[in-house]
């Protein structure tokens, strides 16, 4: 390994932490603040110009708090799950193309590479609530497994039938595949499937279930199972779990760019470029606050029937749909 | 099949029905007061705790210790006393001590008084640590809101608010 290669793999480890750690600080101030304008409430606004700095008072807040593993609990186990949660995000983003050069490593599997780790995710909350020997812990830890794996089903059908389309797991070529007019996106290529804004929103609502978030939330449900998996869990133990929650956010939004909206190219034709990326990226992340702030939680058996009864059945149509366009139409 | 897909469009719609009415209360301007910088006005019904009336011609405290809202008070939390001032022919509130601590905010006071000479104030903020500070004598308080007892009778000052609606 030359000295270039190490010094970029330095540097870009050092650039992903930052963007996550920013990231999960801002995006949290971005929902509280979201959050009051959405009820004609201002948010935050003590700490700093406007309550910028609110992020800081609570990171330190969390930080000065005492790590307490109960007595009884798995203490490996209860230790280890908040990382389990957080490294998985962050090696997701080793992969996402920012821009046409600003990549961690562009590698021909990156469409799996994401989804795999993704899936880490169940198992780490699951741990978190298992380790804790706390009721409410368990109740939240099936929830989230019977949730969960019942949203991977039809996100990934939906993988599947834009990977017919663009015929590679590359996400940089994905994303140069839909360079030059914003119809070029895969958002908008009827051509290949009519339907492919319903699996655009098949793939959204899988991914607001994927990183439980509301209306979704069953693992933290705070008004029925006080904090669900991560009752147990103190100080920054806590707060991990909540910065992976929006590093999550930010892969699954990122990934939403990249496979339908187009990732870095520009909607216009010209001027592409990792502002466009981020701008899109910060749409989708700013819809998902909407969503929360918006919607109820559902009743569980409402969330398994929406995912058995609606979007299985809706993915796999459009699956089917497109395999047969793609054989009679091009052939 | 015809009942399940209307069912699933409609509740997309009813949905995204929601979530215009969410966007569109996120661009209208915020209501919130900033209640430690900035506060609201109570309303003139508002019943805090008692003050004395200043008589507007005289620029002195309209009670003549009667005595009567002592004797109305069912808590005990009231004491007056006065004093007759030469060449006057009514008696002059020195002392007008009201233990807030024990006061039930009931009202009796005001109702008793046939003079109008006690009201309602619209103070609210009266956290405090220490318990004397809720033994206040209004008399004293009166007086310290006064600018000048003399300047008081070249012109008298308009009444601060307007009297409070008691029937």
């Amino acid at each position: 390994m030359s000295l270039s290669e190490l010094l970029r793999l330095l540097l870009y480890l050092l650039g992903v932490m930052a963007f996550v750690g920013l990231n999960a600080a801002y995006l949290v101030l971005a929902e509280r603040k979201g959050a009051g304008r959405f009820q004609r409430r201002p948010g935050p606004t003590e700490v700093g110009y406007a309550g910028w700095l609110q992020p800081i008072a609570d990171g330190v807040k969390l930080l000065s708090k005492q790590l307490i593993v109960p007595p009884g609990a798995d203490a490996t186990l209860f230790r280890l799950a908040p990382l389990l949660v957080m490294i998985p995000a962050m090696m997701s983003l080793a992969v996402i193309p920012f821009s046409e050069t600003l990549v961690g490593r562009n590698i021909n599997v990156g469409l799996v590479f994401v989804f795999a780790f993704g899936a880490i995710n169940v198992m780490a909350v699951m741990l978190s609530g298992w380790a804790s020997r706390n009721k409410y812990a368990i109740i939240s830890a099936a929830r989230v497994v019977s949730q969960d794996v019942a949203y991977e089903i039809p996100m990934l059908l939906v993988v599947i039938t834009l990977l017919m389309a663009t015929g590679t797991m590359n996400l940089h070529e994905i994303v140069q595949q839909q360079a030059g007019w914003f119809w070029h996106w895969n958002l908008f290529r009827l051509d290949v499937n009519p339907l492919m804004p319903v699996t655009f929103i098949i793939f959204f609502t899988c991914m607001l279930a994927e990183t439980n978030r509301a209306p979704f939330d069953m693992a933290e449900a705070e008004s029925e199972l006080v904090a669900g998996a991560f009752t147990e869990y103190a100080g920054m133990g806590f707060g991990v779990f909540f910065m992976a929650e929006y590093a999550n956010i930010v892969v699954g939004c990122a990934m939403a760019t990249v496979l339908f909206l187009g990732g870095w190219q520009s909607p216009f034709g010209v001027g592409s470029g990792v502002i466009w990326f981020l701008l899109k990226m910060y749409a989708v992340v700013f819809t998902v606050i909407w969503v929360r702030w918006t919607f109820p939680r559902t009743q569980f058996y409402n969330l398994l029937n929406l995912s058995w009864k609606i979007l299985i059945p809706l993915s796999l149509f459009t699956l089917i749909l497109t395999a047969v366009m793609m054989k009679v139409l091009r052939a | 099949m015809k009942k399940y897909l209307k069912e699933i469009g409609g509740g997309f719609y009813s949905l995204v029905l929601g979530m215009r009415v969410t966007l569109a209360q996120f661009f209208k301007p915020t209501v919130t007061v900033h209640y430690p910088h900035e506060s609201l006005k109570m309303t003139p019904r508002f019943r805090g705790h008692i003050e004395l009336v200043r008589d507007p011609k005289t620029g002195r405290a309209i009670c003549f210790a009667c005595k009567v809202c002592e004797k109305a008070c069912p808590s005990d939390c009231i004491l007056v006393e006065g004093v007759k001032k030469e060449g006057e022919k009514r008696k002059s509130v020195t002392e007008f001590k009201l233990d807030f601590t024990k006061c039930s905010l009931c009202g009796s006071c005001v109702e008793a008084c046939k003079s109008n000479a006690i009201q309602f104030s619209k103070a609210y903020n009266l956290a405090s640590t220490s318990k004397e500070d809720f033994i206040m004598d209004l008399f004293q308080k009166l007086e310290s809101e006064q600018p000048a007892a003399g300047q008081a009778t070249a012109a008298p000052p308009p009444p601060e608010q307007p009297k409070s609606e008691v029937p």
